[in-house]
């Protein structure tokens, strides 16, 4: 059999970062970006409460699909907030995917702890590489940093990394879930990078 | 931005992107619920949320949060058997809680109807075991429904709410981590207020309400008649799926949706019998169902529930169906994601699996584990206790965001069974015990939940441990909800319980926080040390809304000597090494609490300069 997920349309996003960086914001956003441009779409956040500081995901499937997580080597679009979680998305993609990642770094423990080295730009496209997965840095000077998924949106609309969605949709589903002021400051930060 | 209150309360039927937990409130409105009670816990705490954003006067219920789960399904109880619509919900353990009085509700009339909502977690999420909760259906001859998606969660609440109330008995419906957070367009009905009506209890119409002596076998029996009913609703919620195949498979809620996934085109080779209620089983469904095919997979998550039933009544039955229930001890543990469900499924039918023959090479990943957050007045306390018990000594845990204090570099909580439980089992540790300190941990929302019984069992019974109490003002873990220590102080109760040495200490105090920790392990008897700091979290949070945004952080100065206490004992996640070895601050990280400033041997740590920024609008924030 051949892949069955391609020919049946859908599309599969796996989100990822640390607890307090605002994944569940993120994953907000694009679901109801994709209902706006007029596909099916189901998602789920998994976190338990008590990840404090911990590893936060998000699964968001498009199409003809039933549940709503994700398969770990079927996954179309990684999106990542911070570099080691970074490599840890990678492991969910197949070669010639996309991750779009923003380059921060949140140390995990055993890299303060000394036991791990700290996860570099240069190791993530090195296998990006070797494994033909396109790769999105993104870094901004920001300012506000729960402003970085607003630039990690904003980079998926530049590039249409989600088919069909485009820059509107995101901007519509942004003003659905923020007040009118953050709704602003967000919308310039998006709109710039957009521009540039 | 749209308003989730406004929309839960609308009248007109409505579509919009939900998680289970926000629509089970539509269907709380609109099926006439007037009492809903709970206490938090993952995955359940969001269905509160979407509860507070529907403004207190013009909710069309009562709410609280009790004291604990038992005292929630308490309040839930009187106010059914007084008319009202009750629902409670609460997390997967909490079933343990309220068990000594749910037990007992299906062999009363509740003729205003109740929902037990519970929260389920498949693959322990957040929760400190896997427990499967249809056990519970099956000993106290409860129902209980299982729905697969958001869609359903709504759905199924306004079915359980109709027949609770027709056949005036408890109904569960259960929940999983992901049925309670699954998110999609969810299509609403209408609203009509309903009338709140006089309070109608009455034993001589409905009771007797009294299980004791010659009341027990006849309520008991009303109890299983009422099942039986249920047992003829069942067969409404099974569901199946014919495509003349040899091979069926029988499951229930999100295993059916990982199964439709893994099976892609395949889904015309099998046949899929899909049960909406778990407990009692669809007997009628599940006898054609076998008798129809001649190999059928139980594909069902944590316990061999189903399974067992199923193979009774084939034997029952004298039906020769070869039924495959469970292979392995895999087989019962984690939850049945896609990628789960194509490890069970491959065991039985390999052919029915599709694997991609991609896959990105071997990778670097890193462990992330959980740890307190920035500025947490629980790091000091577990910061200083690694330094000061010995080798020896035993640290009770318990069940909080402090329970992360068993993690590294700490180490300090070694033993864990439940909510409350650490005051019993340092009793226990510290019997025939004169060489080993022994100290416990609680939580102030769990020291009203279940910690007063065990305080009370050491004062009574003389037995010598450290409790410390951990009190941060909140129920910081599942989200920051209210409890009682708002108007109940600890202080006062620990006195009138009667224990004899008490210290309250702010954590930030280090020093006097080490002084006074070493005090209380070298008294020999019980004693008790409040540990209190606000949680930062809720905090900082409180102080963005307020439209603060820049404070000062912490800096490294160069009197830094790379002793790394900071780092390796402290460890503030703020605190960050770059290449080259040196000690930095995470500016993402830091909220600028000076926790830390008193850890430093060589006093390197100190605030950095500060001028007040112009930008104070917060950007991040959503509410």
């Amino acid at each position: 059999m051949t892949q069955t997920i391609k020919e049946i349309k859908t599309f599969s996003v796996f989100m990822v970062g640390v607890g307090g960086q605002g994944i569940g914001t993120l994953s907000e956003v694009l679901i109801r970006a994709v209902d706006y441009s007029g596909q099916r779409c189901i998602g789920v956040d998994t976190h338990g409460l008590a990840q404090r500081g911990g590893v936060v995901s998000s699964h968001l499937k498009i199409g003809n699909v039933n549940s709503p997580l994700v398969i770990p080597g079927e996954v179309d679009l990684v999106i990542a907030l911070e570099r080691h979680e970074a490599m840890r998305g990678l492991s969910y993609l197949r070669p010639g995917d996309v991750l779009v990642y923003y380059d921060t770094s949140w140390q995990p423990l055993p890299v303060r702890l000394g036991r791990e080295k700290e996860v570099q730009n240069v190791e993530i496209d090195n296998f990006a590489k070797e494994n033909n997965i396109n790769v999105f840095r993104v870094f901004y000077n920001l300012p506000d940093v729960r402003m970085q998924n607003t630039a990690v949106l904003a980079t998926i609309a530049k590039y249409s990394l989600i088919p069909q969605v485009r820059p509107e949709h995101y901007l519509k589903a942004m003003e659905d879930l923020m007040n009118e002021k953050v709704y602003a400051l967000n919308k310039e930060v998006f709109e710039k990078i957009l521009s540039e | 931005m749209k308003a989730l209150g406004d929309m839960l309360i609308q009248r007109e039927p409505f579509s919009e992107i939900v998680i289970g937990n926000t629509a089970i409130v539509r269907a709380m409105v609109e099926s006439g619920v007037k009492v809903v009670t709970s206490y938090p816990g993952s995955p359940t705490p969001e269905i509160a949320e979407a509860i507070n954003s529907i403004k207190k006067e013009e909710r069309p219920f009562y709410f609280e949060f009790s004291t604990n789960e038992k005292v929630a399904l308490e309040v839930a109880f009187g106010a059914s058997i007084n008319g009202y619509t009750s629902c409670v919900f609460f997390k997967s353990v909490g079933m343990n809680v309220v068990a000594d009085s749910f037990v007992q509700l299906s062999m009363m009339e509740l003729p205003g109807g109740m929902v037990i909502v519970i929260g389920d977690d498949p693959g322990a999420n957040s929760s400190q075991n896997e427990q499967d909760n249809r056990h519970y259906a099956r000993l106290s001859y409860t129902p209980i429904l299982e729905p697969k998606d958001a869609q359903e969660v709504y759905e199924m609440f306004l079915k359980a709410v109709e027949y609770s109330k027709k056949l005036r008995s408890p109904v569960i419906l259960r929940l999983t981590t992901h049925t309670a957070h699954f998110k999609q367009k969810v299509h609403f009905g209408s609203y009509v207020p309903s009338d709140l009506g006089l309070p109608i209890f009455n034993v001589k119409k409905n009771g007797p309400y009294i299980p004791i002596a010659n009341n027990v076998p006849v309520m008991k029996r009303k109890a299983l008649e009422k099942l039986s009913e249920w047992g003829k609703i069942s067969e409404e919620f099974a569901h199946t799926s014919k495509n003349n195949s040899k091979r069926g498979v029988i499951t229930a809620g999100l295993p059916y949706l990982s199964l439709l996934d893994v099976l892609g085109d395949n889904v015309e080779k099998v046949d899929i019998l899909r049960l909406g209620m778990v407990y009692p089983l669809p007997r009628k469904a599940i006898i054609e169902f076998l008798k129809s095919h001649e190999e059928v997979k139980i594909l069902e998550e944590l316990d061999d529930f189903i399974e067992q039933y199923v193979k009774s009544i084939a034997y029952e039955e004298g039906i020769n169906t070869k039924i495959i229930g469970k292979i392995d001890l895999d087989d019962w543990i984690g939850e049945y994601t896609p990628e789960k469900v194509k490890i069970v499924l491959k065991k039985v039918w390999p052919d029915l699996v599709y694997e991609p023959h991609k896959k990105v090479g071997n990778i670097r990943v890193i462990q992330r584990p959980p740890q307190l957050c920035p500025g947490c007045g629980h790091r000091p306390v577990f910061y200083v206790l690694s330094k000061i018990l010995s080798k020896d000594d035993i640290s009770v845990a318990d069940i909080g965001c402090h329970t992360l204090g068993f993690l590294e570099p700490y180490e300090v909580g070694q033993v864990l069974l439940s909510m409350g439980h650490s005051t019993g089992t340092a009793s226990g540790l510290s019997l025939f015990n004169k060489t080993r300190k022994v100290v416990a941990f609680l939580g102030d929302s769990t020291f009203f939940h279940a910690g007063l019984p065990g305080i009370i069992n050491a004062v009574f019974n003389n037995h010598n441990f450290t409790l410390v109490v951990m009190e941060n003002g909140t129920t910081a873990m599942t989200g920051h909800q209210d409890h009682p220590g708002r108007k109940i102080r600890i202080r006062n109760l620990l006195e009138a319980m009667g224990v004899k040495h008490i210290w309250e200490v702010d954590t930030y105090q280090i020093d006097k926080l080490e002084e006074v920790l070493k005090q209380a392990l070298d008294t020999p008897e019980f004693n008790v040390v409040i540990a209190k700091h606000p949680c930062m979290l809720k905090f900082t949070r409180e102080r963005r809304r307020k439209g603060i945004v820049k404070v000062p952080q912490m800096s490294v100065t160069n009197k830094c000597t790379l002793a790394s206490v900071c780092i390796t004992k402290f460890a503030c996640p703020s605190f960050q090494r770059d290449l080259e070895g040196r000690i930095y601050v995470n500016k993402d990280l830091c909220i600028g609490d000076g926790s830390c400033i008193g850890v430093c041997p060589s006093g390197a740590l100190e605030f950095e300069k500060f001028e007040k920024a112009d930008n104070t609008e917060s950007a991040g924030d959503l509410k």
